[in-house]
């Protein structure tokens, strides 16, 4: 039986990206360096992530990917980056993270841009380690693929083929006529944002208005806000700073969460493109009612607030935060009302736009849904009407709207799966999970959020679950970055025989 | 004027009649029948060849012609034909296309293919039916500059919104300006104080959306809007092109189309109009979608016969007007014999437009108002005219008082005349001009 998958050309591309990874752990090496604790938990996944990378080059000098090649290469190279990004919190062994398991969930949080985390208690760990962790997020966000993109400039037709695996969203919406200068492009673009926020939040700190926040913590906060991450070197989260800093995140988590072609735009004067898209007047209405809503609830049942600039702080905070799958915190919202905190939780399902760092099924997706719906329920009062389905005034064809109902129908069907199998699996330890904890934790990790409720809240931990719930979690959020379909595909055996 | 018509079909064969009288026309065409026929019933200098062939416009003496007209059935052909004059010299070129993607091409770039002037069939014929069904307040409508201007003449009623108003407080419309009222007969200019009263006829010369939305603040009750259900039968490039020019207008009607491919193409195109798959003929399909109720049907479909039928069905299910597109010249007049409000042949109409254009000299257009006691004239502005290069209130104080500026185009674009806009050689300018001051400013412009 012959195979049909070339796999040693998606190796050979992951070995590619392997080879590289010694870069980012420039960083924490740097810190640890300057804090003089120990180098080795990161010299030596640099050796060891160039010696993969490439003994896996070696493998074949086919270059050419291909669908089924791509499908492989996407899956296989978050997971590598993954396991490459928890060998320094085992060789660290600080604290729960010294468990392999633990150490993958935290570096698959990482990478897939969750902030979910398995640390309890922060104060033991290195800033190394906890930057780390904020480095990971920080290349997981724009996609370690674009990245690739650039350096595998070689690759003519396949580059264009990894960004749309990666980005799900039919075309490329190319900015220039070469994928390596796109990619080029959106990563300058990230870094000036990047850099911006660096600016802002420790602008802030020298104007005083934020006596914590050190470079080091702006830095670290940067990395983890731009990508719609979440992961922060606090235990506290966005908690442990002033209401300046939490006012300054804000945007910066929403603009991480708009379309970067549409960020490209915009700074090129070019308003009228953003005006006329249709998503992006979606996606500020939803944060807008969210916002308004969850304010609403704060409003009428008391809150544990005072004042109306907390509540309005806090419900616009807590609702860009997991709209866009952030994470952060700005206050506890473990203890809001039953009302607000479900208004969290749908807001889990939302994401933010596509072409952005950010995860969960998008805005894009659920605009379709509801314009598809909309036509469809048209059409069954007037059956021989064609009306296409418009986004920004160009037609979207009934074959995407397939894709992305059926989509849709997947991931809720995962979330379900994965709802039932954390409570299962905890009523078998022992430990007591409410269903609404549950499901999430679920949706937390699954649509990449990072934090949820109760035991999994945001300033708690995601210690306590057993193992096999981490593991699957890991799994979760392994498939859900990478939008389920490459992995579904894999797990296909037509896809691997002839 | 020596003028070479390439394609005597039904438009070439039409354009060569009506020019044969006064002035020097050689045919060319392709087909030796045709040829032949045409040198026997036509005073004409018929040659058979290919247009697009630089031998055959030297056997018919491009060199001393003024004008070519390209009119073949196929639009590649005119391009190349004009394409292929223009490399003899000065030649004014006219290309007849029928897709409008060239006519897009050809304004926004003057001269683009060798064209000096181009009709689209049907977008011509496209904006006739508008025309027709568009504006039923209307009593009057003309198009100037390529339709690019509308002179039109509403009657004013009693539940007319300006009815009572001076002309300045009812003057509210961005591209539009008052030229006139007539008055129990008599033409009166339309300055700021000059009331409106019901049952004057009110006389406006603008772009044809404010028209539109002019005529909707006339007649309310009448006017096609939003609400207002204009059904088109068929699917064919003539009724994708209505279907357009209504959205342009802001008219959002219903097409029926009976090819799902099609249907869906149309779909596509044209996002303000509610396309429908299904066949146009089917009277049960009409009632249920209450065609009955609808202010107009317009039967656009390739095919006469059913054009015909469908608006028999149309009127006989109740509807005020039908409009028919027949390809076929000579049944214009039994389709209207028969009971259908208006039929329209777009060879006939193309042939009409380039015929006007050619005949006019200075004058491009011109319309007759209340029996001659004014005209709508379009000029083009050359050096010499006393409107060329200053502010219109200056040029203004020295022409006659019976003269409005209507409207002014500049390129293919629409200015709106105000008292300090300047104009420019080159531009063309609609004139409202009562009779006793015609002769003086047509001297002075």
């Amino acid at each position: 039986m012959s195979v049909r998958v070339d796999w040693r050309v998606s190796c050979r591309l992951v070995g590619t990206i392997l080879k590289w990874l010694w870069v980012p752990l420039l960083l924490p090496l740097g810190l640890a360096l300057y804090d003089g604790t120990r180098l080795l938990p990161f010299l030596a996944p640099m050796v060891g992530t160039v010696a993969v990378g490439f003994g896996l080059e070696r493998l074949t000098d086919e270059r050419d990917l291909r669908t089924r090649e791509a499908f492989l290469m996407v899956a296989l190279s978050w997971l590598s980056i993954a396991l490459v990004g928890a060998t320094p919190f085992v060789l660290a062994g600080e604290g729960v993270l010294g468990e392999p398991v633990n150490a993958l969930f935290e570096s698959m949080s990482g990478v897939t841009t969750t902030g979910a985390t398995i640390i309890v208690d922060f104060e033991r760990h290195s800033r190394a380690v906890l930057m780390w962790r904020a480095v990971l997020q920080w290349m997981g966000g724009l996609g370690i693929l674009v990245l690739a993109t650039a350096i595998l400039s070689q690759l003519s037709v396949g580059g264009a083929q990894l960004m749309e695996t990666e980005t799900q969203t039919q075309d490329v919406n190319k900015l220039t006529p070469r994928i390596s200068e796109t990619a080029a492009l959106l990563w300058k673009l990230y870094i000036g944002l990047t850099g911006l926020q660096v600016a802002v939040l420790y602008g802030l700190h020298l104007l005083g208005l934020a006596p914590e926040m050190t470079l080091y913590d702006a830095v670290a906060h940067a990395f983890t806000t731009i990508s719609t991450a979440g992961f922060s070197p606090r235990g506290e989260s966005i908690v442990a700073f002033s209401p300046a800093v939490q006012w300054a995140i804000v945007p910066f988590m929403a603009v991480g969460a708009t379309s970067f072609v549409l960020i490209y735009f915009a700074l090129q004067g070019n308003l009228d493109r953003v005006r006329d898209s249709d998503e992006f007047r979606f996606y500020v209405g939803i944060l807008a009612s969210f916002s308004l809503a969850v304010g609403g609830v704060l409003l009428v049942d008391g809150g544990p607030y005072t004042n109306l600039e907390a509540i309005a702080r806090h419900s616009l905070f807590q609702v860009v935060s997991i709209v866009t799958t952030t994470g952060y915190a700005s206050t506890d919202f473990n203890t809001w009302s039953s009302g607000a905190k479900h208004l969290l939780f749908v807001c889990m399902f939302i994401g933010g736009m596509a072409g952005s760092t950010t995860c969960s099924i998008k805005t894009l997706r659920w605009l379709v849904v509801t314009k598809a719906f909309r036509r469809d329920l048209f059409t069954a009062a007037s059956p021989s009407a064609i009306r296409p389905v418009r986004l920004s005034g160009s037609v979207v064809d009934e074959e995407t709207i397939r894709d992305i109902y059926a989509y849709t129908l997947v991931s809720l069907i995962f979330f379900i799966v994965a709802t039932i199998f954390v409570v299962v699996d905890a009523s078998r330890v022992g430990l007591a999970v409410t269903e609404f904890e549950a499901m999430g934790a679920a949706a937390a990790t699954f649509f990449n959020v990072g934090p949820a409720f109760g035991i999994a809240g945001p300033l708690e931990s995601y210690d306590p679950f057993p193992r096999s719930t981490k593991l699957a979690m890991t799994f979760l959020m392994w498939i859900g970055r990478i939008e389920i379909i490459p992995v579904l595909v894999l797990l296909t055996p037509s896809y691997w025989r002839s | 004027m020596r003028v070479i018509i390439v394609g005597a079909g039904e438009v070439g064969s039409n354009i060569a009649a009506s020019l044969a009288d006064s002035h020097d026309v050689v045919v060319v065409d392709v087909d030796s029948e045709t040829v032949e026929e045409l040198t026997y019933s036509s005073d004409v200098l018929a040659i058979e060849g290919n247009g697009t062939s630089l031998s055959v416009l030297g056997d018919a003496g491009i060199g001393e012609a003024d004008m070519l007209i390209a009119s073949t059935d196929d639009d590649e052909t005119n391009l190349a034909v004009c394409g292929t004059a223009k490399t003899t010299g000065d030649v004014f070129t006219i290309a007849r296309v029928r897709n409008a993607n060239f006519l897009d091409t050809w304004r926004q770039s003057a001269g683009a293919f060798g064209v000096d002037f181009m009709v689209s069939t049907n977008l011509l014929t496209a904006q006739d039916i508008v025309r027709v069904v568009g504006l039923p307040a209307a009593v009057d409508v003309d198009p100037f500059v390529g339709g690019l201007v509308q002179m039109a003449e509403f009657e004013v009623t009693e539940e007319s919104e300006i009815a009572g108003r001076t002309v300045e407080a009812a003057d509210t419309f961005e591209g539009l300006t008052f030229a006139a009222l007539v008055r129990n007969g008599d033409v009166v200019i339309a300055r700021g104080q000059t009331p409106i009263e019901a049952g004057n006829k009110a006389i406006v010369i603008g772009d044809p959306e404010s028209v539109q939305a002019f005529s909707r603040t006339v007649a309310p009750a009448t006017t096609p809007d939003e609400a207002r259900d204009i059904v088109i039968v068929g699917g064919s490039d003539i009724g994708y092109q209505t279907a357009r020019v209504l959205e342009d207008r802001g008219l959002g009607a219903r097409l029926i189309e009976q090819d799902p491919e099609r249907g869906r193409e149309l779909a596509e195109a044209l996002p303000g109009t509610l396309v429908m798959e299904h066949d146009g003929t089917d009277v049960e399909f009409l009632a249920g979608e209450h065609v009955d109720r609808a202010d107009a049907v317009i039967a656009a479909t390739e095919s006469d016969e059913k054009n015909l039928l469908i608006s028999l069905l149309a009127k006989n299910l109740g509807v005020r007007r039908t409009v028919a597109v027949v390809e076929e010249g000579q049944y214009t007049n039994l389709f209207e014999a028969v009971g259908v409000d208006v039929a329209i042949n777009p060879r006939e109409a193309t042939a009409e437009e380039i015929v006007r254009f050619t005949q006019e000299g200075k004058i491009e257009n011109l319309s007759l108002i209340e029996g001659r006691q004014a005209e709508v004239v379009e000029i083009e502005v050359d050096e010499a005219s006393a409107l060329a290069g200053r502010p219109i209130r200056e040029s203004m104080a020295e022409l006659p008082s019976g003269v409005v500026i209507g409207a002014i185009t500049r390129g293919r674009a629409f200015v709106v005349p105000r008292g300090d806009t300047v104009v420019e050689p080159g531009d063309h300018v609609v004139l409202f001009v009562a009779a006793d001051a015609l002769s003086t400013v047509m001297s002075a412009v």
